[in-house]
């Protein structure tokens, strides 16, 4: 992609794929818990925001240590995931989606009245993650290569994951606790594990999503944005390996598409949330099965 | 700490405590009986919001507006039950949560164009607007005196249309068991419509109510609406007493916390300390209190006995 990228001049694609791409890590981390857990989290946008702050907060300090800054990003997003998931595993159904969504509000609400840390306007990120000239994340083309590595590495780490023992385990509790129960898992470990896994997956991504930036607000933890990581996973296809990764592309493609694309009338880019709300409103209603259903492969039966 | 200042703050958590009622009781109701999580309910509240408002500039009688804003609010609850959610019902809550998000998109948006993004003022008619002299020399700004007593109004009224009626019956009913009250020959999907009708006019109600305090902008709704969530986790998700209960608590325990929690900080440790954390916590106070209740009931306090 970045030579054609580089071919045509438009450095632009490179940074919207970019994006797609970072998007793509946080989904595929709900969709472990979501899709193969069943736990329906209101409130993935957390850790997106946690990564990112990580990032932010020790770069304030004078700290641009990458190894450091993603390393605490990802600790930081699974203590925080534990402590959220430690209450709200527990729950189930309706509890589960409320519980997730207040606490990641309340931690938005963190962010907002820290006023060292930028409050409302939150803060510029003046150096990005140094990696000691491993890699410097100034160079696009570098950036966008490290990205799309971790997201392969995340795509067959899910893969791997869910068809271990520990993955079987957690879709059996899914699909039936009682009789999961019976033969004598006890489902609380194993869904509060999945939680943390994810919860440390969308930290990184969200060091990423700082590095793309080069800025962060609370606005990250925002709980529309948790809403867009739901709408991804079921856009592409709940619990398919590619299905995250479809959805974070085909749903930012038609965001981008709707606000920029001059071929559209101007009302439509516009109030192009409008016609965000309908489309998903028709999604929800009509393609139950997203895009990856429309992939050849095995059917799922469930 | 004096006590005019503690009796004035008691009246704000009441009268936002009775705020969050109204929401929450028409949310609590649909769940308990649609088994429908509809995120969309904070923006019929700010659908009411700018009904009134724009009824009142428009006819210039406040009575006028209200009953237009609420009749409005109504219609629009009625026409997207019919359009959009009545085939949800039968979908699991994700699904639901996914296509009322998309609910939230359209009408922040849909209100935008009709009326702008930046947030419009609403005013009160004369009658309405002064202070009143209550105990000692705490003036309390009549206003928020009557959305208190309209708001404790509508808690006696619905406990009686659920307790006494017939309607009421059959929503007691709905919430126990959907198959047999259908099987009995009841028409549920007129019952279905009819309690998303109530509960909408009842966002509204919150909303109207709202407008002259709080700005009345796009995306309103989801701000409170959050809150109103906490209230039905705390109260016990479906159970009306369960949201009146939890709609006083989160009331009182939030504005409190605003008032109170920097001072104290600051008294107990250091100032500092009070002015670091003491907004932070408060904002998170409720949040917390949530998360308390849960871990030692996770039903919440008054879970309701249908499900």
């Amino acid at each position: 992609m970045p030579p054609v990228a580089a071919l045509l001049h438009e450095p632009f694609y490179l940074d919207l794929l970019r994006r797609v791409m970072i998007f793509a890590i946080a989904a595929i981390s709900l969709n472990l818990i979501l899709g193969y857990g069943g736990m329906v989290s209101f409130g993935h946008a957390a850790y997106l925001g946690i990564g990112a702050y990580a990032v932010g907060v020790l770069s304030h300090h004078g700290i641009d240590n990458g190894w450091l800054q993603w390393g605490v990003a990802i600790g930081a997003s699974a203590l925080v995931a534990l402590a959220i998931g430690s209450i709200s595993v527990r729950t189930s159904g309706i509890y589960f989606i409320m519980i997730t969504l207040a606490f990641t509000q309340m931690l938005y609400y963190l962010g907002v009245s820290i006023a060292e840390y930028g409050g409302d306007d939150g803060m510029r990120l003046n150096v990005r993650s140094q990696f000691s000239g491993l890699i410097d994340l100034n160079d696009p083309t570098a950036f966008y290569y490290l990205v799309f590595a971790i997201l392969v590495s995340f795509l067959y780490l899910t893969h791997r994951l869910v068809n271990s023992r520990f993955g079987l385990v957690l879709q059996a509790v899914r699909s039936n606790e009682a009789r999961t129960r019976a033969i004598g898992y006890s489902p609380y470990p194993y869904r509060l594990a999945a939680f943390v896994i994810s919860g440390a997956m969308c930290g990184l991504a969200g060091a990423l999503l700082a590095n793309q930036t080069a800025f962060l607000t609370p606005e990250f933890m925002n709980w529309t944005r948790s809403g867009e990581l739901m709408f991804m996973v079921i856009l592409g296809g709940i619990a398919s390996t590619a299905g995250p990764l479809l959805g974070a592309a085909a749903l930012l493609l038609l965001e981008d598409a709707l606000q920029g694309w001059s071929l559209l009338p101007k009302w439509v880019n516009e109030h192009w949330q409008l016609y965000l709300g309908i489309i998903l409103v028709l999604v929800v209603l009509f393609a139950r099965r997203g895009l990856a259903g429309l992939l050849p492969g095995k059917e799922r039966n469930d | 700490m004096n006590l005019v200042l503690v009796a004035e703050q008691t009246l704000n958590g009441l009268q936002l405590g009775v705020m969050l009622f109204l929401l929450a009781a028409g949310l609590t109701l649909v769940f308990g009986i649609m088994n429908l999580v509809n995120l969309a309910h904070g923006a019929l509240y700010m659908v009411g919001a700018y009904l009134t408002t724009y009824f009142y500039q428009a006819t210039g009688s406040f009575v006028l507006a209200v009953v237009l804003g609420l009749a409005g609010t109504l219609v629009v609850g009625i026409v997207v039950e019919l359009v959009a959610l009545r085939t949800l019902y039968e979908r699991d809550h994700l699904d639901q949560v996914l296509a009322t998000f998309g609910l939230i998109l359209f009408f922040n948006e849909m209100i935008a164009i009709l009326w702008g993004r930046t947030a419009i003022y609403s005013t009160l008619p004369s009658y309405l607007a002064g202070h009143v002299e209550l105990i000692g020399s705490l003036r309390y700004p009549l206003y928020r005196l009557v959305i208190i007593g309209v708001g404790v109004a509508v808690a006696v009224l619905l406990w009686f249309v659920i307790s006494r009626t017939r309607l009421g019956m059959l929503i007691r009913a709905g919430a126990s068991n959907r198959a047999m009250v259908a099987a009995l020959g009841v028409d549920i999907r007129l019952l279905y419509t009819i309690v998303f009708g109530f509960g909408a006019a009842l966002a509204g109600l919150a909303g109207l109510l709202a407008g002259p305090i709080f700005s009345v902008q796009p995306g309103m709704g989801e701000l409170i609406l959050i809150q109103v969530f906490v209230v039905i986790v705390i109260g016990g998700i479906g159970s009306i007493r369960g949201a009146f209960a939890g709609a006083l608590i989160v009331g009182m325990v939030d504005t409190m916390g605003r008032a109170f929690l920097k001072p104290a900080l600051s008294t107990v440790i250091s100032p500092a300390a009070g002015d670091a954390a003491g907004p932070a916590l408060a904002s998170m106070l409720i949040y917390l209190l949530m998360a308390a209740v849960l871990a030692f009931r996770p039903e919440g306090l008054f879970p309701s006995r249908g499900s």
